[in-house]
């Protein structure tokens, strides 16, 4: 028993998974201390109702993007920041379709499957561009998607000329709201149907080794017979398409297309997410898992704050602060160091007897 | 191989930056020329009509078109400044760029407009653009947003909204219809949802709550947290407040897109919006259609006003600065208050008494935005 214990705790400590799950039981566990009501969860109005349920379904859009990033981070190893411009431009377009080019609606002008397929149609474009540049011209990733990330709004203002765009029909608003009388928030099945089937994609062919062969080493990739520019580019096509997923969810929720705002600094979290995944943002290797847990304790975080009433102005230095911890514990220096102090300590230990 | 790459990629951001240049100056003349081409026609006319008494030349530089607000106030800057009121506009939209409001303005100078009117981007780097203004002797106007300028003469006046005085009318609102329900004995707990941190309207309009507050010893400020002016962050903040206190009786919301957020996630967690006791009453500020759309409804209860029609008010700064007259650095445009129903007819806070008109489907129909 004594002698099994130690490696069972080492294959669970030498998991890739292991320090992002603690560090998301770690901004939990702050909660069971001070907010003691965060882990109740009731049925009010015929849905489910609690702290858990609010950071689960808001972190949707979050874990959609996510995913997509990591591919991306994998593939090429740069990350997409134009996501959350990505995000306005597909919800500009499903709100306008929907609209027909008015302000405000209150009956659906255009079909609304037509609306989300063009929507994201459009995202996938704007992904298509992205991939072009970083896949075809071997632009860096950060420099390619900084176009769009500065010119995405814009076009997302453009196609709203200017102005928020409503679209007040019910129907719309069951993506970012509930199906008939299911008590869960749609968004996370939203979410989770992602996460799964690109996991399910990457595991069931041989898309995921391919990614991070390429990640690892282009040329000896292409060398071994792989389409690496092709790669590239459909990660990130992809990841275009569901930051698209995550703008019509977002968009969905309040129900309007507002340019300015949607998705604003969340490409910014995503590549957080994936960075606290214990994925490296360098390429190669990565696990869709740690990023979607990565992306719940971003957003585990933020509700832990608002939960604790921590006031506005403050609001973001406890979140560096909080995110200062977590990366430091993760991160390779750190945690050669913490071995090596282990390593010391035993050697005092048993260097004791010997001299 | 390394070079040849390195080569490609510089030439590659070469014909970016040109690429970006050629379409920035591309956009801007394209936008520009037309009204640089009539409005130098013009401006030579208007000089010399000026000098018989005739059109006045305004330059007016606009923040761009991002909202309701924004379009409505500069319709209203339009429709004042006509040429049957005696006047020559030229309008120019800045699209949200700092750069293109002091080109805007340096062309207004190179114009010799009569006066300049600019609704800044942002509060800071006006001083040497104002500067030449001033040195060509030409009288600045600011509306909306105020600038930080070392030296103060380098405008001639503001225009704009005292977001305090919003605050104020707003609480004093409250005071006087807790006072008519018999309330203003009870403990009324309320939430403060906040904009965008360092904003003027969020400073004066907090600012208000806050001194109302400290006055009423039976109101208690439970929560206060920024919705950052934004439907899906009231929404978001709404929704965790709830879950903290299940007493709330009033939420201030301190613009309308918030207003929207806090009413869903009142109505999703399964409680009522209104002014009775037990249920939420929900305040905000702008009053914008779909905002007083809620109030007509009976969601919101009170909708105190940011008027965007300064059109008036700087035309009237003009007309007495023709005169030679002296004017006031800061002039206040006029606000409403509107509100579901007549319980308080009027509220006297800080200068004066200010009467609350109670929202009708004609009041919305007449509304500019």
């Amino acid at each position: 028993m004594a002698e099994t214990k130690p490696s069972v705790w080492k294959k669970i400590t030498s998991n890739r998974l292991f320090l992002p799950v603690v560090c998301l039981l770690v901004v939990l566990l702050i909660n069971v201390i001070r907010t003691p009501a965060f882990f109740q969860i009731s049925i009010r109005n015929g849905v489910l109702y609690g702290y858990i349920v609010d950071v689960v379904n808001r972190a949707s859009e979050l874990v959609i993007l996510a995913v997509g990033m990591t591919l991306v981070t994998a593939a090429s190893g740069g990350q997409d920041i134009s996501v959350g411009a990505v995000m306005a431009v597909a919800a500009a377009v499903c709100c306008q379709i929907l609209s027909g080019g008015k302000v405000t609606t209150n009956a659906f002008q255009n079909p609304l499957l037509l609306a989300i397929v063009a929507a994201l149609a459009a995202s996938a474009l704007c992904g298509a561009f992205n991939g072009f540049l970083v896949a075809r011209l071997k632009i860096q990733p950060m420099v390619a998607t900084l176009i769009l990330f500065t010119a995405g709004r814009g076009i997302a203002q453009l196609v709203t000329q200017g102005q928020i765009t409503y679209v007040r029909v019910g129907t719309y608003q069951v993506i970012g709201g509930y199906i008939a009388s299911c008590p869960i928030p749609t968004p996370i099945f939203i979410a989770i149907g992602t996460a799964l089937l690109v996991y399910l994609v990457l595991n069931k062919t041989a898309l995921g080794l391919s990614i991070e062969s390429v990640g690892i080493n282009g040329s000896a990739s292409r060398l071994v017979g792989l389409n690496s520019t092709m790669i590239q580019f459909l990660t990130y096509v992809l990841c275009g398409l569901l930051a698209g997923v995550a703008g019509i969810v977002a968009s969905s929720r309040i129900y309007s297309a507002d340019a300015n705002n949607i998705g604003l600094n969340l490409e910014m979290d995503a590549i957080l997410a994936v960075a606290l995944g214990g994925n490296f943002l360098g390429g190669g290797k990565f696990s869709l898992m740690g990023s979607v847990i990565g992306a719940f304790t971003i957003q585990a975080l933020t509700t832990t704050l608002y939960a604790m009433n921590v006031s506005g102005d403050q609001l973001p230095v406890y979140k560096a602060i909080a995110v200062v911890i977590i990366v430091t514990l993760q991160s390779p220096v750190f945690q050669e160091f913490l071995k090596a102090r282990k390593v010391r300590r035993r050697r005092t230990a048993e260097g004791g007897s010997c001299g | 191989m390394k070079t040849g790459r390195k080569v490609i990629g510089l030439l590659l951001c070469a014909a970016m930056l040109v690429g970006a240049a050629g379409c920035n100056g591309g956009t801007s003349a394209g936008s520009k020329s037309p009204a640089a081409v009539s409005a130098g026609g013009e401006s030579q006319t208007g000089s010399a009509e000026k000098k018989s008494g005739g059109t006045v030349t305004v330059g007016f530089s606009q923040v761009g078109a991002e909202s309701d607000w924004r379009t409505a106030n500069s319709e209203s800057m339009k429709g004042t400044f006509t040429d049957a009121n005696g006047f020559k506009l030229i309008f120019d939209d800045a699209q949200q760029k700092q750069e293109n409001q002091i080109t805007a303005i340096r062309n207004f100078i190179q114009q010799e407009v009569d006066y300049i009117v600019l609704a800044p981007v942002t509060e800071t780097g006006w001083d040497t653009v104002l500067q030449e203004a001033k040195d060509a002797d030409i009288p600045v106007i600011i509306v909306d947003r105020m600038v930080n300028v070392k030296d103060d003469s380098l405008y001639t006046a503001w225009v704009g909204s005292n977001f305090r005085a919003e605050g104020d009318k707003a609480v004093a609102w409250m005071e006087d219809f807790f006072k008519s329900k018999g309330r203003d004995k009870d403990t009324i707990n309320i939430v403060d949802i906040q904009g965008t941190i360092g904003a003027s309207a969020q400073i004066g309009r907090t600012e208000a709550l806050e001194a109302g507050v400290k006055k009423n010893s039976n109101w208690k400020l439970v929560a206060q947290q920024t919705g950052e002016f934004t439907q899906a962050k009231g929404q978001e903040v709404m929704e965790s407040v709830l879950k903290q206190h299940s007493n709330i009786d009033v939420v201030y919301c301190e613009n309308d897109n918030e207003a929207f957020g806090a009413i869903d996630a009142i109505k999703a967690a399964g409680k009522k919006v209104g002014t009775d006791k037990g249920e939420i009453m929900v305040l905000s500020f702008d009053s914008t259609k779909a905002g007083l759309n809620k109030v007509l409804s009976g969601e919101i209860a009170l909708d105190t006003e940011c008027n965007p029609l300064h059109g008036p008010r700087v035309q009237n700064i003009i007309e007495k600065l023709k005169k030679n007259g002296n004017v006031d650095k800061k002039a206040y445009v006029d606000e409403k208050m509107f509100a579901a129903d007549d319980t308080v007819k009027s509220v006297s806070a800080g200068t004066g008494k200010f009467d609350v008109t109670v929202v009708t489907q004609d009041v919305i129909k007449g509304r500019a935005y």
